[in-house]
């Protein structure tokens, strides 16, 4: 608990359920690290806490929506971004994050991810990339590494990862980066710059899970793996995606890959049904129609 | 002697908890004033040691002391160095530790006498 | 609180069971639906997504099942009413989102358009065999409610119910149709909106401070918020407190499941429906629901003909299934004739139910069609005989 005899505060603290602290995270884990910097965007970026929706699956990554202090939703595995679909078009009003890990958005959730970076629903999502399923064990997941030792491939893995960037690109997303849990204070100036646009931005976050992918590939520790990310990243602002893959031991490209503009699904939705139906279109609702 | 290294060390962990009787042991001894403080939340630090490599003025250390779950929490060791730019608070994974601008340096007045 | 008139269709209409499905979600106030094609049901989206623009509100084609499901509660959650519709082979895929459903205390709507199976059965054609799904599809312990419709009429009226007993109960209800009721064409009477109740959102007037996302005060349904109205509250599947927040020992287990449970068993007498039918001299009662039930009519009729006193008790409601209105019947009667689009789902509840006190007849159909009604009557003459 915080005995602090002084009046500052943790400019994260008024963010976070601090009755459930502390977290399950491991030592070393960086989870907690990227929630530091999505607090910065938030008090940056001038974000209305109050239409905030926090929206997470299932992993370590995904237990982020039960800490933070806002309206949160922690749903099934891989379908944070359906959820959140479905909580932005009832409530346009509401500005929609969804914050999972890798294995939940890019394997049970790849075709959600796929669909809405189509459809350019105007969500900003937070993929935690640990390159590993880290809450049931350490078993491998699509974004794992060829060669990396895991509980599912424990003679090594012989599978192309996703390149994450890149699928989203190709899929339509308006704004792509990926940063390190080194990069603190980059990330948190991507998530503000995500707040500012209007469609799918898809960040992603490469951080360290020491427990499971970090040991079993004999990577050292949280610090080490930070050292690691320091050393190995190369900022590459506007890289083409397909260049920016992942492996073993490679380079980490880092910065923002895309920024780009085209109508999100809902300014789509209103122009097509405003040039079809004039008039007669009714955009919002009557709420009484639920609450009386 | 270990036990009392320890309980020598914890007690000044828990006063230490701001660098604000820091402040005012090196404002006594004349010496400068650091433009920033650390303050520690120390049940809840794992001992990560990302604060103590990434503070760019090398403020921190782990200490020996212990906190409940058996981790050694960091604590200042140069607090005239710190300058408040809370780079410990955006490393740390368990929210334990953050930077704040002391009200001298926020005013840029050199004045002492905190509680 | 009376229907918004807005998505009110009033008028004499002719229908299939679908579209007037649809009308009656409209009616009830459902303004966002989130579905996936899947025949015989795919026409109640369509006509939400031609109606709703005009009427405000949003319809999204998902790309799946499992998206449409919970894309769905999405919309619950940010302040609409909301529902989906499916037949089996999507009706299995949205078990997890059900379950998510009734452990977060989500009210809406799953439509059930009942089909041929297993697998891709046959996807044209009727069958009742989603029945026992519908209750115990997604894994665990919870409750849900299902509405049997047997006519279009009943589609527009019970759709209605069925989105009144979702935010009365806080719980998905299962709308189960058939291939039959959704396609068949008949007169739809919709009555002007100032004469159609509807149950409003159980919405908390409690402030920021004092509110409980999952404390009940008592009642065992909680009030619900939506997000953007700055309760800042938090909502997972997983085991939870009242705070809503994950605790995950058995203590907290056993109070939230038994309360899940609880909340719909002891208003099981008001929740169930059904329709009675000369069952005061009744030696046999046939039991039915949603298109079999009208073949049963025949049957029954047929059987009073011949002087074989038999009487019907058409379920409405098929979950909770009502124990006590079997077993009450069951002391006085000989025998209970079940026939199903199925090979025997819902006779087992009436068997249970009636705990050896009446015989049970069976009347199986493995679907893809209607019974003739010499089927049923022949195991109405033979129930008799017992």
């Amino acid at each position: 608990m915080l005995n602090v005899p002084d009046e500052t505060v943790n400019p994260v603290e008024p963010f976070l359920r601090s009755d459930r602290m502390p977290h399950i995270w491991c030592p070393g884990c960086g989870i907690g690290t990227t929630v530091n910097s999505f607090v910065r965007a938030l008090i940056e970026s001038k974000v209305d806490l109050e239409s905030l929706a926090l929206v997470s699956g299932i992993g370590c990554t995904g237990r982020v929506a039960g800490y933070m202090r806002l309206d949160s939703f922690h749903t099934t595995h891989g379908r944070a971004i359906p959820f959140a679909t479905g909580l932005k078009l009832a409530n346009p009003k509401l500005n929609v994050v969804v914050y999972s890990g890798d294995g939940d958005l890019s394997a049970i959730g790849g075709n959600h991810l796929i669909h809405a970076a189509r459809r350019n629903i105007d969500l900003k999502v937070i993929c935690v990339n640990n390159l590993i399923y880290a809450m049931t064990g350490g078993q491998s997941a699509p974004t794992t590494p060829s060669h990396a030792t895991t509980s599912t491939n424990p003679y090594g893995t012989f599978e192309p990862a996703f390149n994450l960037p890149h699928l989203v690109d190709a899929a339509g997303a308006v704004y792509i980066a990926r940063w390190t849990t080194f990069h603190v204070r980059q990330l948190a100036r991507s998530i503000s710059e995500a707040f500012q646009k209007k469609g799918f931005s898809f960040i992603e976050v490469i951080s360290p899970c020491p427990t499971l992918y970090q040991r079993r590939n004999k990577m050292g520790d949280g610090l080490d793996t930070m050292k690691y990310y320091k050393e190995k990243s190369k900022v590459k602002n506007g890289a083409p995606t397909g260049e920016v893959g992942l492996t073993l031991n490679g380079e980490i490209a880092v910065g923002k890959f895309v920024d780009r503009d085209r109508p999100d699904y809902q300014s789509m939705m209103r122009w097509q049904y405003v040039e079809a139906l004039g008039e007669r279109y009714i955009e919002e609702p009557e709420m009484e129609c639920v609450c009386g | 002697m270990f036990c009392d290294a320890h309980h020598t060390a914890v007690h000044s962990i828990r006063r230490i908890i701001t660098p604000y009787l820091g402040v005012v042991i090196t404002l006594q001894l004349g010496a400068l004033v650091g433009k920033g403080r650390v303050s520690i939340v120390v049940e809840r630090c794992k001992a990560c040691g990302f604060c103590v490599e990434f503070c760019p003025t090398h403020v921190l250390a782990l200490s020996s002391a212990f906190n409940s779950k058996g981790y050694h929490p960091p604590h200042v060791v140069h607090p005239e160095k710190c300058s408040g730019c809370d780079l410990c608070g955006m490393y740390c994974p368990d929210f334990a530790i953050y930077g704040s601008k002391t009200p001298e340096a926020k005013t840029q007045k050199a004045s002492g006498g905190e509680k | 609180m009376k229907a918004d008139p807005h998505g009110v269709l009033t008028g004499t209409h002719f229908l299939d069971g679908d579209h007037a499905c649809c009308e009656g979600a409209l009616a009830a106030g459902a303004r966002f639906a989130a579905g996936y094609p899947i025949t015989p049901s795919t026409e109640v989206v369509e006509r939400f997504a031609a109606r709703v623009p005009t009427v405000g509100g949003t319809f999204i084609q998902m790309e799946d099942e499992l998206a449409a499901s919970i894309a769905l509660q999405g919309g619950v959650w940010g302040g609409a009413k909301a529902f989906t519709v499916t037949s089996g082979p999507g009706f299995s895929l949205m078990m997890e989102h059900i379950g998510y459903a009734a452990m977060t205390e989500t009210p809406c709507v799953f439509v059930d358009v009942q089909r041929g199976g297993p697998s891709t059965g046959l996807p044209t054609l009727p069958a009742q065999a989603d029945m026992m799904q519908a209750r115990w599809g997604s894994h665990g312990d919870y409750e849900i409610i299902a509405l049997c419709p047997n006519s279009p009429q009943e589609c527009f009226d019970l759709t209605i119910k069925a989105f009144n007993l979702a935010e009365e109960f806080r719980i998905p209800v299962m709308f189960m149709m058939d291939e039959v009721v959704g396609h068949m064409t008949e007169k739809v009477v919709i009555p002007p909106a100032d004469q159609i109740d509807v149950v409003p959102r159980k919405h908390t007037h409690k402030s920021v401070e004092d509110y409980l996302p999952y404390g009940t005060n008592g009642d065992q349904v909680p009030e619900m918020a939506h997000a953007g109205e700055g309760y800042k509250f938090h909502v997972t599947g997983l085991t939870h407190d009242e705070r809503g927040y994950p605790n995950m020992t058995p203590q907290v287990q056993d109070k939230l499941v038994r309360r899940l449970q609880s909340k719909v068993r002891v208003a099981a007498d008001r929740i169930c429906m059904f329709e009675e039918d000369r069952l005061e001299d009744a030696d046999v009662v046939v039991v039915s629901y949603g298109i079999t039930s009208r073949v049963a009519q025949r049957a029954i009729d047929l059987a009073r003909e011949r002087g074989l006193q038999v009487g019907k008790l058409r379920l409405i409601t098929a979950w909770p299934f009502p124990d006590k209105k079997i077993a009450s019947l069951a002391a006085h009667i000989k025998a209970f004739v079940v026939p199903e689009l199925n090979l025997g789902q819902m006779v087992r509840e009436v068997e249970r139910a009636a705990a050896g006190r009446a015989k049970t007849f069976s009347v199986p159909h493995a679907g893809g069609g209607v019974h003739n009604p010499d089927e049923i009557l022949n195991a109405i003459v033979e129930a008799s005989r017992c």
